[in-house]
């Protein structure tokens, strides 16, 4: 039986970790390929690296992340974050990343994820979606959750998986920073609506969060903080889920 | 020494760091190998250009004794087509690989394995241990004789592992597998 997956996620500015809360106020936590080391050693399942870095040098970049990353571990990860190029995306895989996950590229024009999937295979293309309740849906967000475009993040969810989409990962913009727990409502409405997997993301502050996201539907729940200082390590976190009878990799 | 095959697209170092090959996709190199790993990322159809070329010295080899270990799409290849796309595989095994149905697709995360004959490859191998998967198709061997192991998803067995003589086939990644991964490279390694 497939595992609930825990992943940690990096935020990359520069070559080095930084976390955002609300996606604003980022604190330096350290050396990339460091802590992602560290992470498998403590037994985490994936990691996703999120590059913020604007830069005309952005495919070498990614490239050079992905390899240094690849060549010192041996569980999956992914990379993303302001790709817009197909060109950038075999450069990611090249370098060693397992995964890669497009957001603004694929709203503003959704035939690029048939075009990616079409050269990776769905299965490593991730779409990330961010999203905030406006009283009346979840709306999705683009260029890192600051420009809103009136569409629903459930819809949208649909329309990636048929594009050819092989995974969600879906921030909730609301809960990301809060440390109060994942967005449930949102997580169980899109792990509904689609059949491909849905990482939750946003707002894991302790162990019970990640069994309220699994039980809301979520595949993944990927969390950066609570980690990243230590506050709870991966281990305890499957401990717990283990005791609460989630199958997970211990 | 090992030839890892290059089919373009995927990044081969961690293969490559686990069993200290060479990462080519010329004949030559495939021909002085003492064992082969054909690994995949990618789509069925998008890697037939590259694996064209290759398919005489991979069949050659294997028919001659050489180990040969097939790795995710590199399993799928190992068998005569896929409904993913058009191309033929390298038809070593009668069969084909088909997508899930019925089940949350792709199948991508960490599952264990279900032994279901003695095998050479899963030398080691715990019962229970955990492997990365990411795929949406798996094989369907016409010869059952095989099937080395099996993986359920969702209730749906599926064969994750084959092997007869000196072929070997996982559907998950080793690479990518911690230290269980790395238990399978070197068992093929050890051949």
């Amino acid at each position: 039986m497939l595992a609930k997956r825990i992943i940690a996620a990096l935020d990359i500015k520069n070559g080095r970790v930084v976390k955002g809360t609300k996606f604003k106020n980022i604190r330096d936590a350290g050396d990339p390929v460091e802590l992602a080391v560290r992470y498998e050693k403590e037994g985490i399942d994936e990691i996703v690296f999120l590059d913020i870095t604007a830069s005309f040098e952005k495919r070498k970049i990614l490239f050079n992340l992905a390899k240094n990353v690849s060549s010192n571990l041996s569980i999956p990860f992914t990379v993303g974050g302001g790709i817009r190029k197909l060109d950038e995306i075999v450069q990611i895989i090249k370098g060693g990343a397992d995964k890669v996950f497009i957001n603004t590229k694929a709203v503003e024009e959704p035939e690029f994820i048939k075009e990616a999937s079409n050269v990776l295979g769905s299965a490593n293309l991730v779409i990330a979606i961010d999203a905030k309740w406006n009283g009346k849906f979840f709306e999705v967000y683009v260029k890192g959750g600051r420009v809103a475009t009136d569409i629903d993040a459930v819809e949208w969810a649909k329309q990636v998986e048929e594009l050819g989409a092989g995974e969600i990962l879906l921030t909730s913009m609301d809960t990301d920073g809060t440390k109060n727990g994942f967005d449930r409502v949102l997580t169980r409405a899109v792990s509904a609506a689609v059949d491909i997997p849905v990482i939750a993301s946003g707002g894991a502050g302790k162990p019970v969060h990640f069994l309220e996201a699994f039980n809301a539907g979520a595949d993944a729940a990927l969390a950066a903080s609570i980690f990243h200082y230590g506050e709870f390590t991966v281990k305890s976190v499957k401990e717990y889920l283990q005791k609460k009878g989630v199958n997970v990799r211990l | 020494m090992i030839a890892i095959i290059d089919l373009g697209i995927g990044n081969l170092s961690n293969v490559k760091k686990a069993v200290n090959g060479i990462i080519t996709d010329r004949v030559k190199d495939i021909e002085k190998a003492d064992k082969i790993i054909l690994p995949g990322v990618g789509a069925f159809s998008a890697v037939m250009e590259k694996l064209n070329p290759l398919r005489s010295v991979i069949i050659d080899s294997i028919n001659r004794g050489k180990p040969f270990l097939g790795i995710c799409l590199g399993l799928q290849l190992m068998f005569e087509s896929s409904e993913e796309g058009k191309g033929k595989g390298l038809g070593i095994f009668k069969g084909e690989a088909v997508k899930f149905k019925n089940v949350r697709v792709p199948h991508i995360g960490w599952n264990s394995i279900i032994k279901v004959k003695e095998s050479k490859i899963l030398k080691g191998v715990k019962r229970g241990e955990y492997f990365y998967f990411v795929h949406s198709y798996f094989v369907k061997p016409e010869d059952r004789e095989i099937v080395a192991a099996e993986t359920e998803h969702q209730g749906f067995r599926f064969v994750s592992v084959v092997e007869k003589n000196n072929v070997f086939g996982v559907q998950f990644h080793p690479e990518k597998s911690g230290e269980a991964g790395k238990r399978i490279l070197e068992n093929f390694k050890a051949l």
